[in-house]
């Protein structure tokens, strides 16, 4: 049975492999790349990766040569010669790989110098501030605020600033860039630029503590058209709503009782003015809501607002709204209701 | 059981146990080889408690969006995984082999200092109760096992656990830096004439090296932890960022240890291949001087490249290049030893018995985690790895199917001469294939999902991801790992019960600890041998003629002078818990322990090496 199993494994396995990588790119993949910085850094992985395999390949299969050939014999009472080693194949193979690894170094080294470079005039500047377990994007220069949606013009280079006033984040979007760590107390910094219209996934990639695998965000790369309109509509102010229920939501959300707006700020409105939580002024307007990890329509929302600590376990409204820690202000269903109504017309 | 006398010079008396017995006999002993199968045995029942936390953290992935283990439980099973299977697993694993192996290959009667031997044990049981008590005390760590700051502080993390792994890991580096200070010494006081340095078996090398690693490594973290608890148990501001502290400072100081750890992870067991393979190919190893050289390298240059695990905290360019190439810098040594194994047993006699395959099994894995660690020194496109599953599967393979692999090839290898009887060779066999084939279903598709973007660290994952099928792959795999685990263990204890008797020397060995009895007995050999070369017992054996290969020792067993028992290293590491656990819920404790430990440490000091009258 050993045997059988030995002649099939490496069949087996290099099956597997293709198996694997002839399958589907999923939507965070890394090979399949729109934007200069993520196609850069899979070309340089196919470079390794396939020089690793010549050397894989070879070794893997010395060890099977040596299985089958030198293999003792039942009841063998050989004594091979005491070879001790040779100088000369020594050196080879010490030589060899340095030669080797200083070919490959050239590309790499290129690769860390274009990557590490930054654009000197970037098109947008945008200040990405980790939280947990959300994203914050501030447009510098263009005075909009919005949260886990970053919409991009096409084509263009935009400087990533990376900020945190709390623990350690990692900006990743898989098919963009590769990810850089958001570090408090110390401003970091990226480039990217998307060169295909379209929504790209992100995440962050640096444990945040206990709901960091839900802290996810959308790329949107937009034409310069839709970029530019997008900006504009961001700018402009919340008004309050005219239909009875999403009216009574307002009120609510601005009553000192749910207390929602200190916490989060709603331009246009005097009472929305808290920066602890996301600026929900055209929160209608997102795709995605909870850090990206669900899609933004009624049902979810009102899952969210009922108990969000369900849904995002240790997030920061959960453990510190009134609402939500102390029994005689909880909301009533209808209040819900109207919250939800309220929040989908910030379009 | 007797005792004997012994005067304290505040005139107050107390005796010294000379040949007890039964547990009494475990707790007090300073035997070097009782006290590595207590190294053994202790550390292997932690490597299955963290292969249970391994399974729990398969099973919540085994499909998307599942909801098994609470967000919070699962933070604390992959933290306490990773560090139970780094510290109290993998470095005691290895520190077993030191313990039983090293003065029988160097042709000494014990270590240099017995009674310090069994405080390293009994200061690594208390780590490791400390640690694994987290879980029935309000929770385990849950910060990852390197611990990043400022998630660590008091402000986002309240609760007890990072005080457990603080103290934990403490007690740890204690137990592990007295125990490297004591191989230091023994290998390089107390080998047998003849024995030079470049006579000295490989694995003795290897432990040699390691050692030194241990002792310039752990006095970072130890620092780096007392920041830590400073920070938290007296409002002190290391890494407090609310107070104006840079973390990356945390990020240097534990990978500035982190890295030369790695290699304390992997040259033990490097070092138990470069043992088996000669044996079992009846070839003496090729290259002895450049394992040597290449090991001393590797050594040498993990102080040079700790920053190829922050790739992505901003360094920039020049130090990103810098890292890229001394980190690439290490393939080159590796290969090395790589070809060497090779050359060992090219043109060899080589029976694939149950240790060599978990040798060959260590070099094809080792070599597939070695490749991917030369991917991740391209820091470039490093940015895509960093903290992605293709992380977690190149650590699994080196750890996994470089580590382990080597540990089980160390333990089917000298099961004989420690236990005196066979292991059942079927049942190893069978066990080999099943985690190396388990293995490689498990970690070879974490390449895989780790490119497709799935990030380490996260308890759930989205079923749009396209990540469900190979985790639900992987966990099945996993299932298989532990099943090869099981048979191990019915293996062990079958074969330790009632295994075939296995004489002195079952492989034809080729180092000294195969020409004595199997057991060892306590005195380990009768006549201190006198070594001419490399592979001594081998060369002795090619030499004489069949017939005659034991010349009659004229020794006395009982002139053989060996050093006595005590209480006092078990009495110190009572005193170094209490102490742990003051820090942890009271101050008060603490002076208690110290206390504690002060009496006995002193105790301990003026008690005799030995009686002069007492054999």
């Amino acid at each position: 049975m050993f045997n059988t199993i030995k002649k099939f494994l490496p069949i087996l396995l290099s099956l597997l492999f293709v198996i694997a990588c002839g399958g589907y790119d999923g939507p965070q993949s890394t090979f399949d790349t729109h934007g200069p910085v993520a196609k850069e850094q899979a070309d340089l992985f196919y470079l390794i990766l396939w020089a690793g395999m010549v050397v894989l390949v070879a070794v893997e299969l010395a060890i099977i040569y040596i299985y089958i050939k030198y293999r003792r014999k039942k009841n063998s009472a050989r004594v091979p010669s005491q070879t001790h080693g040779n100088t000369k194949l020594e050196i080879m193979w010490t030589i060899l790989p340095v030669i080797f690894l200083a070919i490959v170094s050239v590309p790499v080294l290129s690769a860390i110098w274009t990557i590490g470079t930054l654009p000197k005039n970037p098109d947008v500047v945008v200040n990405v501030h980790g939280h947990q377990y959300w994203f914050e994007f501030k447009y510098q220069d263009l005075d909009v605020v919005t949260a886990n949606e970053l919409h991009i013009p096409v084509g263009k280079k935009i400087l990533i600033n990376l900020y945190s006033n709390n623990v350690l984040h990692s900006f990743w979007i898989p098919k963009i860039a590769g990810k850089t760590d958001i570090i408090p107390n110390q401003g970091n910094y990226m480039w990217i630029q998307g060169d295909d219209v379209g929504m790209y996934y992100g995440q962050c990639a640096e444990f945040c503590g206990e709901s960091h695998a839900l802290m996810r965000f959308r790329v949107i790369v937009d034409t310069d058209e839709d970029f530019r309109a997008w900006i504009s509509h961001q700018k402009s102010e919340a008004f309050v709503p005219n239909d009875p229920l999403e009216k009574s939501g307002y009120d609510i959300f601005m009553s000192s009782k749910a207390g929602c707006g200190g916490c989060h700020m709603i331009n246009g409105s005097k009472k929305a003015k808290g920066k602890i939580g996301p600026n929900l002024t055209h929160f209608g307007s997102r795709q995605h809501m909870a850090a990206g990890i669900l899609e933004n329509n009624q049902v979810n929302l009102r899952n969210w607002i009922r108990n969000p600590d369900m849904i995002k376990p240790g997030n920061i409204m959960s453990g510190q709204a009134a609402v939500y820690m102390d029994p005689n202000k909880s909301l009533t269903e209808s209040e819900v209701i109207a919250l939800a109504s309220y929040l989908q017309s910030l379009k | 059981m007797t005792t004997i006398p012994f005067k304290l010079p505040f005139n107050i008396k107390l005796y010294r146990p000379v040949s007890p017995t039964g547990v009494w006999g475990w707790l007090t002993t300073v035997d070097h080889k009782k006290i590595g199968v207590l190294y053994g045995v202790t550390a292997f029942i932690m490597f299955l408690t963290g292969g249970i936390e391994a399974m729990l953290i398969r099973t919540q992935l085994i499909a998307p969006e599942l909801k098994i283990i609470a967000p919070e439980v699962y933070n604390q099973l992959f933290t306490m995984h990773a560090t139970t299977m780094i510290f109290l697993a993998i470095m005691p694993l290895s520190a077993a082999f030191f313990n039983f192996i090293i003065p029988l290959q160097i042709g000494a009667r014990d270590v240099a200092f017995p009674r310090l031997n069994a405080f390293s044990y009994w200061a690594f049981l208390a780590g490791a109760l400390i640690m694994k008590s987290s879980w029935f005390l309000g929770g385990s760590p849950n910060a990852g096992w390197f611990g990043y700051a400022p998630i660590t502080s008091a402000t986002f993390n309240p609760g007890n656990g990072i005080d457990f792994w603080i103290i934990g890991l403490q007690v740890l580096g204690v137990a592990s830096l007295a125990a490297s200070f004591n191989f230091i010494v023994t290998i390089i006081n107390m080998r047998a004439p003849g024995m030079t340095m470049m006579r000295l078996p490989l694995f003795t090398w290897m432990t040699f090296i390691t050692a030194i690693l241990l002792i310039l490594a752990f006095p970072v973290i130890t620092v780096a932890l007392i920041e830590l608890m400073l920070d938290r148990t007296f409002d002190f501001n290391f890494f407090n960022t609310k107070a104006g502290a840079n973390p990356i400072l945390w990020q240097h100081l534990f990978w500035i240890f982190g890295h030369p750890e790695v290699y304390i992870l992997i040259l033990p067991a490097m070092g138990i291949v470069s043992e088996v393979l000669p044996t079992f190919s009846r070839k003496p190893i090729f290259g002895y001087p450049a394992m040597v050289l290449a090991a001393s390298f590797i050594a040498f240059m993990g102080w040079l490249v700790w920053s190829h695990h922050m790739f992505t905290t901003g360094l920039g360019p020049i130090a990103n290049s810098v890292f890229t190439l001394t980190t690439m810098l290490i393939a080159v040594p590796t290969g090395v030893k790589m070809f060497n194994w090779l050359g060992t047993m090219w043109g060899g006699d080589i029976d694939f018995k149950t240790p060599t395959l978990f040798c060959v099994g260590f070099m094809s894995m080792f070599l597939i985690g070695g490749i991917s660690g030369v991917m991740h020194s391209f820091s470039a496109s490093d940015y895509q790895q960093q903290d992605t599953y293709f992380i977690v599967a190149h650590i699994h393979y080196v750890l996994f199917g470089g580590s382990i692999f080597g540990i089980f090839a160390g333990i089917y290898y000298w099961f004989p001469k420690i236990t005196g009887r066979m292991y059942d060779e079927k049942l190893g066999k069978l066990n080999f294939w099943i985690m190396f084939i388990g293995q490689n279903l498990t970690f070879f598709p974490m390449h895989w999902v780790g490119m497709q973007g799935m990030p380490r660290r996260i308890f759930t994952y989205d079923s749009g991801m396209g990540w469900a099928f190979w985790n639900g792959f992987e966990t099945i795999a996993a299932y298989a790992i532990a099943f090869g685990v099981l048979i191990f263990v019915i293996n062990m204890i079958k074969s330790w019960n009632g295994g075939k008797k296995a004489g002195d020397d079952p492989w034809d060995g080729r180092t000294l600890e195969w020409s004595i009895p199997s057991p060892p007995p306590v005195y380990n050999f009768r006549d201190i041998p006198i070594v001419k070369s490399l592979d001594d017992f081998w060369r002795t054996k090619q030499n004489s003629s069949n017939s005659d290969t034991k010349v009659k020792s004229k020794t006395k067993v009982t002139d053989i002078h060996l050093p006595q028992p005590s209480y006092w290293p078990l009495l110190v590491a009572v005193g170094l818990t209490i102490a742990g656990f003051g820090i942890i819920y009271n101050l008060l404790f603490t002076g208690i322990g110290i206390g504690i430990m002060l009496i006995t440490v002193c105790a301990w000091s003026f008690e005799p090496v030995n009686e002069p009258d007492s054999h």
